[in-house]
């Protein structure tokens, strides 16, 4: 076993709502406030960076800034104030995506509040994944929804920009039906897909996937083992 | 002590990069040879952790009795229940639907919206759900789903490779259904709006994975599973399906037919029981990683902790391939803040190469899971040829820069937003710079026994994605997971509903605890364990993380 020897490691402190710890330097800020005897129920998803259920604000000694941060990937820093937002209370209107399209129009429909947006940037500057918020956002009040699909397609719902946005708009939320719309009805569609699965309901497999279930398992290694494959 | 830092690397380990990107050039043009079907069985044989004789136990008592199982899953299965029958009031019934589903993950929304599409009304549909809606490893899946939709493809070119990724050993008729629903579900994804990368003219842009013959992973950059999970969580709310999240089943119930007829919620908030009876129980609580098999890392989300295993288990469902393991061979082995978190398989798919400290290739990129995992293993720990971290963790490289190279200049940029976001936080380039890493649990390959039809070996239970065996085999392939909790996640919901149109449920008892723990005692079973965990315990030094001695 490899030892761990956190009592020779540097320890930081850090304020967990205001109440200090002292931790090993180097851990995120999920695993810090574990090692201070936290048991998460709320604010640990994936931890890895996918899932948007740490998103944490903190601030550092000496300096008045707000930051905003994934607690599973951010290092702690000595001096440093935390408290999780876990959840966002935020509208989701809900929608048939067959009812709806492409039009511009479906954003103030269900999101009014976009035409607010201000341009003040301050969605952009919390947002942990570093988006351009506030361009997609625009973007989808303009109506462009390949520019706001493709500005927000990183997004992990973390909801720091919402909580942020002075205006109360649901960034995330709207580039989600972005997103969806997009990829619905404007991005091109796979014939090849359509194709196959019309093959497939024709039966055209049946017999081969069924000679190769009864085949003995010597010769469906042979064959396993001699299948051509394609090259790079 | 402090270790010269030199753009995210110690600068010892600058050494090495060195020596890498001196062979760089010469590599680009070798392709390192396949192995055949005997050096795997050898090199597994003698390396990977799967093996590894005492890491296992014959489970003493329940359906499985005698078969091996890694200690961490014996000792949850060898277990006292976490609730006593007499802490809850089966007479007070709090939900009483048709269709329970337990887990929102990838496989729980899939079934939910298609109960919800072939007749179940979504207020007779309740999902419960650990943490949040969508929290799962389903959403952390990054490197893509196959399905055999290609001209130069077909189903059976598809059921060739899962049935030689899993050695052999995989449910032939499950195997069958996982391919041929394939292109289907690409195409329901599709209409959910599910944005995968295509060309200009709509065919999908597919590349390899580990053990494929033909290139047909689709994915959404390197976010294909968020980008399915955000949809399908969509899509449930606008159909207003009920969820109860921060709710854990802690027990199934049964009736006095003997069926599964609900279970016993637990509010991970309030601490309060609650009872659910329905006509049909679906189980999609994924798998086992976060019980840290052999002390590994692990890529999963924080609730994989085989929760349903153990439901399913007490109320006699059989169980299979639980003693296969999957470790993915790519986890992060430096920064130690990530340790243990995925680096996808996309990588690899796109050209990288894992590369020794002296900038040789030693196993093809694209092996099979298991395969590519037990050479990483070989290489550091019998040949000596890792690059050591400074908290003593062993790795080789895994070589990105190739990407950008053989696909030109920004390929990593816009293929994989999320590994280059991952290490950039922590100051490593990796369009610049090899990335370190060592294998990683990563899937439970075996679970509960299902047919095509997603019915478990007990009536009223059904169960698809990662909580059930035999689609894979021994050893899942790249891009087959996605693939398997919408193929039977879709069955599973269907089949879900049309049970409960003509089920009845009887009396609920919780008869089945009563005789596991008179099992467990018969068995001499002494044991203060109890079971399921629901979430791990990483409290005070347990949170640092969990070092390797492989050897």
């Amino acid at each position: 076993m490899v030892e761990n020897k956190p009592e020779s490691k540097e320890k930081v402190r850090i304020y967990v709502m205001g109440r200090e710890y002292k931790v090993p330097a180097g851990l995120t800020i999920t695993k810090a406030m574990e090692y201070a005897g936290y048991r998460f129920i709320r604010g640990s998803g994936c931890r890895g960076g996918f899932c948007g259920a740490c998103a944490t604000v903190y601030r550092l000694s000496n300096d008045y800034k707000l930051r905003m941060a994934l607690a599973c990937q951010k290092t702690v820093e000595d001096g440093m104030y935390i408290a999780q937002i876990p959840f966002t209370p935020a509208e989701k209107p809900l929608y048939n995506l067959n009812e709806i399209g492409p039009s511009a129009n479906v954003f103030l429909e269900y999101y009014p509040e976009i035409a607010k947006c201000v341009c003040c940037n301050t969605c952009t500057k919390a947002c942990p994944q570093d988006l351009e918020v506030m361009d997609y956002v625009q973007a989808a009040l303009r109506g462009d929804f390949e520019e706001a699909a493709r500005l927000s397609f990183d997004c992990i719902a973390c909801g720091l920009c919402a909580m942020r946005c002075p205006t109360e708009i649901v960034p995330y939320n709207i580039a989600l039906l972005a997103r969806r719309i997009y990829g619905r009805y404007v991005m091109p569609r796979a014939r090849h897909v359509e194709d196959r699965i019309k093959e497939i309901e024709s039966g055209k497999f049946e017999e081969e996937i069924q000679k190769l279930m009864q085949a003995s398992s010597a010769s469906l290694k042979e064959i396993y083992a001699k299948r051509e494959i394609e090259p790079e | 002590m402090s270790i010269k830092i030199i753009r995210g690397y110690p600068e010892y380990m600058r050494e090495s990069i060195e020596v890498v990107e001196k062979t760089r050039e010469k590599r680009l043009k070798e392709s390192f040879p396949f192995m055949n079907l005997k050096e795997r069985e050898e090199i597994l044989k003698n390396f990977h952790p799967d093996y590894k004789k005492e890491t296992k136990r014959p489970v003493k008592i329940g359906p499985n009795k005698d078969d091996l199982m890694p200690n961490e899953v014996a000792d949850l299965l060898e277990a006292h229940p976490l609730m006593k029958p007499e802490d809850v009031d089966l007479s007070k019934v709090d939900f009483d639907v048709d269709i329970l589903i337990i887990g929102g993950g990838g496989a729980g929304m899939t079934a939910a919206l298609w109960a919800n599409y072939t007749g179940a009304e979504a207020e007779d549909i309740l999902i419960v759900q650990k943490l949040r809606l969508g929290d799962s490893n389903s959403i952390m899946s990054q490197g893509g789903v196959q399905a055999a939709d290609k001209p130069n493809d077909s189903p059976t070119l598809h059921y060739l490779d899962v049935m030689g990724g899993g050695h052999f050993t995989n449910d032939a008729n499950l195997a069958r259904r996982l391919v041929l629903d394939g292109p289907m579900i690409i195409k329901w994804h599709e209409e959910l709006g599910v944005m995968y990368d295509r060309e200009p003219d709509g065919t999908m842009i597919t590349i390899h994975g580990g053990g494929t013959c033909r290139k047909r992973m689709h994915s959404a950059r390197d976010y294909t599973g968020l980008e399915i999970v955000r949809n399908l969580k969509d899509e449930i709310l606008n159909r207003d399906i009920p969820i109860l999240e921060f709710t854990s089943a802690v027990e199934l119930l049964t009736d006095e037919y003997g069926q599964v007829a609900g279970a016993v919620l637990y509010n991970m908030e309030t601490q309060e029981y609650h009872i659910a009876r329905a006509k049909s129980t679906v189980l999609t609580t994924g798998g086992f990683g976060r019980l840290h098999i052999q002390e590994f890392p692990t890529t999963n989300h924080y609730g994989a902790t085989a929760d349903g295993v153990v439901l399913a288990y007490r109320v006699g469902a059989k169980l299979r391939d639980m003693d296969a393991v999957q470790y993915h061979p790519t986890g992060v082995a430096y920064p130690e803040q990530i340790v243990g978190l995925l680096v996808t398989e996309k990588v690899r798919g796109l050209g990288a190469q894992p590369v020794n400290r002296n900038g040789e290739q030693f196993v093809n990129p694209r092996e099979p899971r298991d395969v590519e995992s037990a050479a990483l293993i070989r290489e550091c720990y019998e040949r000596g040829n890792y690059i050591e971290t400074p908290t003593g963790m062993k790795g080789v490289w895994l070589d990105s820069p190739l990407i950008d190279m053989l696909h030109g200049e920004g390929t990593i940029a816009k293929e994989l937003p999320a590994m280059l976001r991952q290490y950039k936080r922590f100051d490593i380039d990796m369009t610049k710079d090899p990335v370190l890493v060592f294998p990683t649990l990563h899937f439970q390959n075996g679970g509960l026994v299902i047919n095509e039809n997603a019915e478990t070996t007990v009536a009223g239970l059904f169960a698809a994605g990662e909580v059930t065996g035999g689609t894979h085999g021994k050893n899942r392939l790249m891009g087959n997971s996605i693939l398997d909790y919408s193929v039977f996640g879709r069955i599973a919901g269907i089949t879900a509903a049309k049970h409960a149109r003509k089920a009845k449920t009887g009396k609920l008892t919780l008869e089945h605890v009563t005789r596991y723990e008179k099992m467990l005692e018969e068995a001499g079973i002494k044991t203060s364990r109890k079971s399921p965990i629901l979430l791990p315990e990483y409290r005070g030094e347990k949170v640092l993380s969990h070092a390797l001695d492989i050897l």
